[in-house]
């Protein structure tokens, strides 16, 4: 087993490295100076141009793009993602301070996600054809073909604007840092409500249908005719013998699904003025803070490849018929 | 308990439902063409021909806009009398802050939504065919190298991607559908290249190869058109993927930028006027929901007909 795990975290090594050069060569051959974050056109005609070498030679945009590229990488392998252009300020520092939020949007949402959808799916594929299996089915496909911003945008209509049940945006109430400790809490869920919800249940949808698919076609395995035949019960056929069979491809695909829900995040985030990774991302790149883009991709791209590589060894320890060496992503 | 037992034995054995015996014997002996026979499944699908017909219908709105719309979409005429308009028979979507008519501009909207997803599924397949094709068909290092490749760009956030791409660029329409299309040829590169790859075992071009048909011909007529099917699926996912992408770049505001409207940009201006004019939001998001849920039907009756799995259990 640790072989296996040894051998996916080798294996990742090069997709980083691609994922690196390729973000590093499309920010660089993008058009456009970076030096005009720091100044307006107007402004750096009438300055010096000393002071734009200087601050070019700061941040290394003087070098030839080999060098540039070197540099990055070798900083890079040391954990060091730059400076920001626009905050002056390291951009580990930014992210670290980003990444919770984005965090506790994502990992909240993916529970969700996974109980309700699970959970959805179960029955709709028990009760196939039912009512309640037609009304399941409609909705989860509405809801996965849904745009999650504008559920979102709709959802604080409803709630927050007509309603005001629940806040329009933003992560804390004006008079946050009034509460106790406990009022903390509550009032940050009370915050987390909507952009969860909106997030959860694009990915229950998806994996409400891909559930009952999956039971569906466990339960028309010959398997199951037999456990039926020996005369179980109904319940101990689809407990025992179908769910855990059906189960074990929805790891993939939740390894599968991160890179949309961290895609969603990013369009959440902008509703709610959430200050997580995808609104750093956004801001970053109205702004050309190339530094951060950099970094944000780069840890969008490490938090994939990691779930994937979770997905694949959580995959391998349910389903001993997978041989570690034949393993691959599917 | 028990009472779900038929319809699944049913459907895993040979029993045909009776209906479908006089089909059986007409096409199954003559030796229609796969094609035929899915074409003819298709058909029976009610719900993914009802929503090729919607598609269909939104596509030809959206060519007839400038005929269809009733106001010009960027005319501003006497904003204090004309603005934030609630929907009425004047005004079927209500009208915005500077007055325009939202039932216009969602007709232009959707000229814009529809043709750049389509554009950039075009973009998408075609590199992907070649890409799968010359990864599957040549094999050996290169194949290596490219599916390396594929699995990079898999493994980079997608939406990231995008961002970073139409944000630097600062992208016009041509530009988006190529970066659209650029970020979403992966599968079909993957789906072209897997298909080759056990066609080319298959007995059926072992025999073609025996009675001496030309490579050329091999690939044209047994390679790509057994592997087009499974394509012609995904395509179809992926155009509401990106007209979902799209809308989402632009409500970011770095894909279709305003004046120009597009559904996603339009949500992002009825964010804005939220508290006053819930229409501006309301109505594109509609429009784009009820296109997604069309191509995601019309994707699922597509699997329906062209998979072969599903021909056997009926028709063997």
């Amino acid at each position: 087993m640790s072989w296996y795990i040894l051998k996916r975290l080798l294996q990742a090594i090069p997709l980083l490295l691609g994922i690196a050069t390729i973000t590093f060569l499309i920010v660089h051959i993008a058009p456009g100076d970076p030096m005009d974050v720091f100044m307006e056109k107007q402004q750096r005609k009438e300055l010096d141009p000393r002071v734009i070498e200087a601050l070019r030679h700061r941040y290394g945009l003087d070098q030839p793009l080999p060098v540039q590229y070197a540099k990055w990488l070798r900083n890079l392998a040391h954990g060091d993602l730059g400076e920001s252009f626009r905050y002056r300020r390291p951009v580990l520092d930014l992210i670290e301070e980003r990444i919770p939020y984005t965090l506790q949007i994502t990992v909240l949402a993916l529970l969700l996600g996974a109980v309700l959808g699970i959970a959805l799916g179960i029955i709709s594929a028990i009760k196939q054809y039912s009512l309640l299996d037609k009304v399941t089915t409609v909705t989860s496909l509405i809801f996965y073909s849904m745009p999650e911003f504008w559920l979102a945008v709709m959802l604080v209509l409803a709630f927050s604007v007509n309603l005001r049940w629940l806040p329009t945006s933003q992560t804390r109430s004006l008079d946050y840092e009034l509460f106790s400790w406990w009022g903390k809490i509550l009032d940050r869920l009370w915050h987390l409500i909507l952009p969860v919800f909106v997030l959860g249940v694009a990915s229950a949808a998806g994996t409400a249908r891909y559930m009952r698919n999956q039971l569906l076609e466990v339960l028309s395995e010959e398997y199951v005719l037999a456990a039926r035949a020996r005369g179980l019960s109904e319940s101990a056929v689809i407990l025992k013998h179908a769910l855990r069979n059906a189960l074990i491809p929805i790891i993939t695909i939740y390894g599968l699904e991160l890179p949309f829900l961290l895609g969603g995040a990013v369009l959440i985030e902008k509703v709610f003025a959430w200050p997580g990774m995808g609104l750093l991302a956004v801001e970053a790149v109205e702004a050309r803070d190339y530094p951060i883009i950099l970094a944000t991709s780069m840890i969008a791209a490490v938090l994939v490849i990691l779930g994937n590589l979770l997905a694949d060894i959580i995959y391998a320890i349910v389903d001993p018929r997978i041989s570690y060496v034949a393993k691959r992503a599917a | 308990m028990w009472q779900k037992e038929p319809p699944d034995i049913t459907s895993t054995l040979v029993v045909p439902p009776p209906l479908a015996a006089g089909e059986v014997k007409r096409s199954m002996p003559r030796g229609r063409s796969p094609w035929q026979l899915a074409r003819r499944r298709f058909r029976a699908n009610k719900l993914a021909v009802a929503a090729l017909l919607v598609i269909i219908l939104l596509y030809l709105v959206a060519a007839l806009a400038p005929f269809l719309a009733p106001y010009d979409p960027s005319a501003i005429t006497d904003v204090v009398q004309t603005r934030y308009l609630s929907p009425s028979r004047a005004h079927l979507f209500g009208t915005d802050e500077f007055g325009r008519d939202l039932f216009s501009r969602a007709l232009y909207g959707a000229r814009i939504s529809l043709s750049v997803a389509l554009l950039a599924m075009l973009v998408a397949v075609t590199f992907g065919t070649i890409y799968g094709a010359v990864s599957g068909y040549v094999g050996g290092w290169l194949d290596n190298v490219l599916m390396r490749g594929v699995d990079v760009v898999i493994a980079f956030p997608k939406f990231f991607l995008l961002l970073i791409l139409a944000g630097i660029f600062e992208a016009n329409v041509g530009a988006l559908i190529l970066i659209l299309g650029l970020t979403s040829w992966t599968d079909t590169a993957r789906l072209i290249r897997g298909n080759i790859l056990s066609l080319k075992e298959r007995e059926f071009v072992e025999g073609a190869r025996a009675i001496g048909l030309p490579r050329r011909l091999i690939i044209l007529r047994h390679l790509i058109p057994n592997a087009i099917s499974a394509v012609l699926v995904s395509a179809t996912l992926m155009v509401g993927g990106l007209i979902a992408a799209e809308a989402g770049l632009s409500f970011l505001g770095i894909g279709i930028r305003p004046p120009t409207p597009s559904w996603g940009n339009m949500i992002s201006a009825g964010q804005d006027a939220l508290l006053v004019a819930w229409w501006i939001a309301f109505f594109p998001g509609c429009l784009l929901t009820l296109t997604i849920v069309c191509f995601n039907l019309l994707s699922d009756g597509l699997r329906d007909a062209l998979d072969p799995k599903v021909l056997m259990r009926r028709y063997l």
